[in-house]
């Protein structure tokens, strides 16, 4: 399943599937088939829809549908996952099932790969023993081996006596094999998974930083406008310091920190996902959630929790074991969403690439954020292993994994795509967030407790906390007041610092990184953070959909503590060593 | 060379071999089974991950990898490429 503005956020929260037919005479056409087959191809195709797919087992993990209209009569198309078969063995397969049995389709369509006729007829029965009206859409390979392929089919079609269709489709051939042989080689694979890594984040960074400086510079000379407006029409003071200085500086923070990187990374990473790669990353790593008794699929979850962590939560499905998809569900939250990777950034660039000049930062930077991950991943790996050795105990259940055949991507429409359905609805997210927070920060700045404000009270009163694990009540009151998205924090931590001292314009990291340093930060605050940003709560819409996939209070409250507690150890123990071995 | 038959696990990377029996029960035999692994079916092995474990198989036109614990439970009969 694909990162959509269908898959993450509140959407998510209300999928059970209702068809709504426009009059009773609507067909219901349910579309199932093997993993991998162009079922979602045939779906786009027919309804035109372009829902978009990735090359990899179990994206469809719910039902999705489409309307198409053929010869004055209405199609409703459900895209049911793809499986196997219907024994009902992991949640797809349930889903399928139960649509093909429940949903009361007036017909099935069942498309079956060429390549793998024999195995995809064992599908094919099986849906014949639950339904009766079922059609068959084979997708063909290449032009040689259609004529044999449709001698077989037409035997075929006469022995089960169903329709017949034919697209196209490709087949796992020797150019495949020569790719994997390095992609997933003893030598390169892991090497070549981090390096590709590396790039990515490279090219996003260095690739954001301009598009970023103008968008700061062209929200700042608006400031200037908005404010000459604001006096001009003589509004209160305070006015203008909720409006401007509190809410519209938070949102251009969030423009044009977030936008730039996003509409980079998320193409970039669509492509991955088109090609085929992710499959592989799964096959190079499974042998460490193997020793971690845990499934090799978590790599996939693990990757979708880039993007966003609830939608990683909701592809944890795709895991058969209720044991492994557990682990896989509490420890999603170890791999930065893309709600923390401009925490991330913003911190690295500030504290750690000073001495770099020129090109070399943005490598060296690069090489920081890689290192972040891959700690995140160890942390993974060891999580889940504490937890197969704890409250989750079991050995790896058997697991078997498609690598499909690579597939040219489809960069048009990836680029579309990831921008209109991943950059723009994340970025909706942060800032319908982001004009909340900015008021409740003006309005914690603005009430008075005694001699205090209730933001300096809460903030001092977290304090004692947070100087354990080498934060301030400041930034820990930012996290937790993050707790919605955490692509406020950030703003929410400049708002509490400005409201409490001079209020200072924001162009670039240099003033930001003054502003950090006048509030006591050294580079020991800014790894704490770092750690602790890579490591906390759940959002609030990742932690609503963990209650919601696991039906259960106590998961989801687990899923809150475990990475919460990992946070706090880690940054406490970090800390404590710097000043133990009294590198401050 | 007389044939034995081995498990899957022990298949080397090129080699193929034909399915003849699975060993497993229950869910795992149904899944192995829904992958294709039936009698006479032919397989070979494609890749090793980069740690040995877990091996890509083509099966029936699909690639599937599968951890030695799995390819242990599925008894093959190794073929012979011609000229050996």
């Amino acid at each position: 399943m694909g990162l959509s503005s269908a898959s993450t956020g509140i959407n998510l929260l209300q999928e059970e599937l209702k068809i709504e037919k426009a009059t009773p005479e609507d067909r219901i056409i349910a579309l199932g088939g093997n993993p991998n087959v162009g079922k979602s191809t045939v779906f786009n195709g027919l309804t035109g829809l372009n829902q978009h797919t990735g090359n990899w087992p179990g994206k469809t993990v719910t039902n999705a549908y489409g309307v198409y209209r053929y010869k004055e009569s209405n199609f409703i198309l459900v895209d049911i996952p793809g499986t196997y078969s219907l024994m009902a063995n992991s949640v797809e397969e349930e889903v399928a099932r139960d649509f093909i049995c429940f949903g009361e389709p007036h017909t099935t369509v069942i498309v079956v790969d060429a390549t793998c006729l024999e195995r995809n007829l064992n599908l094919v029965l099986q849906t014949l023993e639950i339904t009766s009206n079922v059609i068959l859409c084979v997708n063909l390979m290449d032009e040689a081996n259609r004529d044999m392929i449709v001698t077989t089919l037409i035997n075929l079609s006469e022995r089960i006596s169903k329709e017949v269709v034919t697209i196209n489709n490709k087949a796992y051939n020797d150019f495949d094999r020569k790719i994997d042989d390095y992609l997933t080689s003893k030598k390169f694979g892991i090497p070549i998974m981090i390096l590709l890594l590396m790039v990515i984040f490279w090219i996003t960074i260095s690739g954001a930083n301009i598009p970023s400086e103008l968008l700061a510079k062209g929200f700042s000379y608006m400031e200037g406008k908005l404010t000459l407006f604001f006096q001009w029409i003589k509004a209160p003071p305070w006015l203008h310091n909720v409006l401007v200085l509190g809410i519209y500086r938070t949102l251009s923070w969030v423009v044009s920190v977030m936008l730039p990187p996003m509409a980079i990374f998320f193409p970039l990473f669509t492509l991955l996902e088109d090609l085929g790669y992710l499959p592989r990353v799964a096959f190079n790593l499974d042998n460490f959630f193997k020793k971690s008794h845990a499934c090799g699929k978590q790599a996939l979850t693990m990757c979708m929790g880039f993007g966003c962590n609830a939608a990683g939560v909701i592809g944890c499905r795709i895991i058969d074991s209720s044991r492994e998809r557990l682990i896989a569900i509490i420890t999603n939250n170890f791999v930065p969403c893309n709600g923390r990777f401009p925490i991330l950034i913003a911190v690295i660039s500030m504290f750690f690439v000073g001495f770099f000049k020129g090109p070399f930062q943005s490598i060296f930077l690069a090489l920081i954020l890689t290192a972040v991950i891959i700690l995140g991943i160890l942390m993974t790996l060891l999580v889940s292993k504490f937890l197969s050795r704890t409250i989750l105990k079991g050995l790896p259940s058997s697991f078997t994994l498609e690598l499909p055949p690579y597939r040219k991507p489809q960069v048009g429409k990836i680029i579309i795509r990831s921008i209109l359905d991943r950059t723009l609805f994340v970025l909706g997210r942060a800032v319908v967030v982001a004009i909340p927070a900015g008021l409740i920060i003006w309005i914690m700045a603005n009430l008075y407790i005694g001699e205090s404000s209730l933001l300096t009270y809460t903030a001092n009163f977290l304090n004692p906390l947070a100087k354990l694990i080498g934060l301030d009540g400041h930034i820990l009151l930012a996290f937790i007041l993050g707790f919605p998205a955490n692509e406020i924090v950030i703003p929410i931590l400049l708002m509490s610092y400005m409201a409490t001292g001079s209020l200072v314009e924001l162009d670039n990291l240099v003033e930001l990184k003054a502003i950090l340093i006048a509030n006591g930060w050294t580079w020991v605050t800014a790894l704490s953070v770092m750690l602790f940003s890579l490591m906390h709560w759940p959002c609030a819409t990742t932690c609503l959909t963990i209650r919601k996939e696991t039906q259960s209070l106590k998961w989801t409250i687990i899923s809150f503590l475990v990475p919460t507690v990992a946070g706090f150890t880690a940054c406490f123990i970090v800390v404590n060593l710097i000043r133990i071995i009294g590198l401050i | 060379m007389e044939d034995k038959y081995i498990p899957l696990s022990s298949l080397s990377i090129g080699e193929k071999a034909r399915v003849i029996k699975l060993t497993s029960d229950g869910l795992m035999r149904r899944r192995l089974l829904d992958l294709g692994l039936i009698k006479n079916t032919v397989v070979e092995a494609l890749h090793k991950s980069p740690f040995g474990d877990p091996v890509a198989y083509l099966i029936r036109g699909a690639v599937i990898a599968l951890r030695s614990e799995v390819a242990s439970m599925i008894l093959i009969e190794k073929l012979h490429v011609e000229g050996e």
